[in-house]
């Protein structure tokens, strides 16, 4: 049957993209069911962090998690380079959270012993330094800097060129991508998944959604739960210029082509046609208090997102009991996990099991209990 | 390539390309100037370190970025020239502090 596949992957941005990937390369039939070019798309708007520093705060587990995608992304950009001759510019030779004033590092400094204290959170081998420290690795820092946070591990990429080579990859791999297919509907019959889009009905043997925030409507559907509370953010990106930030930052960071992005609030505005202003003079101020020579460069662009946040923060990686075979993923941090969802989690949806051992944490059952702890992702 | 026309007799004024005397008139935009010159003033792109040269001449394709008084990524076809004027053509990206 032309419209049956083994699995659909239901989402076509970086999350849905990696895990298609993942699964074409092992040699899956799969459809990705995507929606058109107006979706509201964090694949498109994102800091392009390959982030570890201060995430899991409030469940040890996705330290784990998060060092391992860390440590797996050099295989996926060299992959993709090798497959698509595309290279998505990965980067890992550290990062920087940067304080201005003595409270702000103090608060720091505090944030990331709670972090190491829990038990079973892995070694950032993260460090406090002191402005001098800083302004070695830093030359550029102004005046009212008092030091940072450096993890060694943290890194990024150019995450449009990223998302492009899973497309281009997933397609070499004989992955069938859908766009204008948004599932309006899944019916799960006799062991099998019905999707309902505009544009026909797709059957699957399997199903994941990869549906960002729209995981809450879906999930329920197949017997699953996805509790999402988006955020949005705005960035505010300069004209391209020589390098000269050679470590990436929460807030600044310079792309592999000079440009220097910074960033991110986070609003509970869920418009991402319109920009708030003061929001973004006081990212741009902070950015030029961290670097004062910025304030010479020309803003070229500015815009928002809304980025794809479970309830609590973290990531939920989840299987359904009354629908054998259908599966949910959800997490803000697409762009540091892809590693994961293509080498880890793509395998495990292809054997029909998500490793309960590895992933029962980020089951969306922790849900159901009251004490549900909210991570502060970065 | 670029003649003026004989009767132009408005004023000269001195400015320098990449520390060369060039002799602009009064109410030359830099580009202007910078093709009157007769030199090479090809720039070079940010990202691919293509050559360029000024092309649409009123301030949208931004293909006319050159270094003017120390300050990088300026539109050349939208500055007029000023006696003493230090120009450089930009090869690549702009610097940090420039």
């Amino acid at each position: 049957m032309p419209n049956s596949y083994d699995i659909a992957v239901i989402g076509g941005g970086l999350l849905g993209s990696a895990i298609a990937w993942g699964l074409g390369r092992i040699g899956q039939r799969v459809c990705v069911l995507d929606e058109g070019d107006i979706a509201k798309r964090a694949s498109r708007a994102n800091f392009a962090l390959v982030w570890v520093q201060s995430k899991g705060l409030g469940m040890p587990a996705y330290t784990g998690w998060t060092m391992q995608a860390s440590d797996t992304w050099p295989k996926l950009a060299a992959e993709l380079l090798d497959q698509t001759g595309l290279d998505v510019c990965f980067q890992r030779n550290g990062g920087f959270h940067l304080a201005l004033g003595e409270e702000e590092l103090e608060q720091r400094s505090a944030l990331l012993k709670r972090l190491h204290n829990q038990p079973g959170a892995v070694d950032y081998k993260m460090e406090i330094l002191g402005r001098e420290q800083v302004a070695r690795m830093l030359p550029h820092i102004g005046p009212e800097v008092s030091g940072g946070s450096f993890c060694p591990y943290d890194g990024h990429v150019n995450s449009l060129r990223t998302f492009r080579a899973l497309h281009t990859g997933m397609a070499k791999f004989g992955v069938d991508y859908r766009p204008e297919h948004p599932v309006s509907d899944i019916k799960y019959v006799q062991g099998e998944f019905r999707l309902a889009s505009p544009n026909g009905e797709i059957r699957a043997g399997k199903i994941v959604l990869a549906a960002g925030n729209a995981n809450q409507t879906l999930a329920p559907m197949v017997g699953l739960e996805a509790p999402m509370g988006p955020t949005r953010g705005q960035i505010v990106v300069t004209e391209r210029t020589m390098p000269f930030l050679p470590h990436p930052l929460t807030t600044v960071r310079q792309t592999d082509e000079g440009t220097v992005m910074i960033g991110d609030s986070k609003e509970d505005m869920l418009d991402d046609t319109v920009l708030n202003l003061p929001i973004s003079s006081v990212m741009a101020d902070r950015a030029q208090r961290m670097f004062p020579l910025l304030g010479r460069l020309n803003v070229v662009r500015s815009w928002s997102g809304i980025r794809v946040m479970p309830k609590d923060g973290f990531p939920i990686y989840d299987q359904s009991e009354t629908c054998p075979g259908a599966f949910v993923t959800c997490c803000h941090s697409g762009v540091t996990l892809a590693s994961n969802h293509a080498f880890e989690i793509a395998p495990m949806v292809a054997a029909g099991a998500l490793d309960k051992k590895k992933l029962g944490a980020f089951s969306a059952t922790r849900f159901q209990k009251s004490d549900v702890r909210t991570s502060g992702y970065y | 390539m670029f003649k003026r026309f004989d009767d132009d007799t408005r004023k000269v004024v001195e400015i320098f390309v990449d520390g060369r005397p060039v002799m602009a008139r009064e109410g030359d935009t830099v580009s202007a100037a910078l093709f009157a010159s007769g030199l090479d003033v090809r720039r070079k792109t940010a990202v691919s370190g293509a050559p360029r040269l000024p092309y649409c001449m009123m301030g949208v394709c931004f293909d006319c970025l050159v270094t003017i008084d120390g300050m990088g990524n300026r539109q050349g076809c939208l500055v007029p020239v000023h006696p003493g004027m230090q120009i450089e053509i930009q090869k690549g990206k702009r610097e940090i502090g420039r």
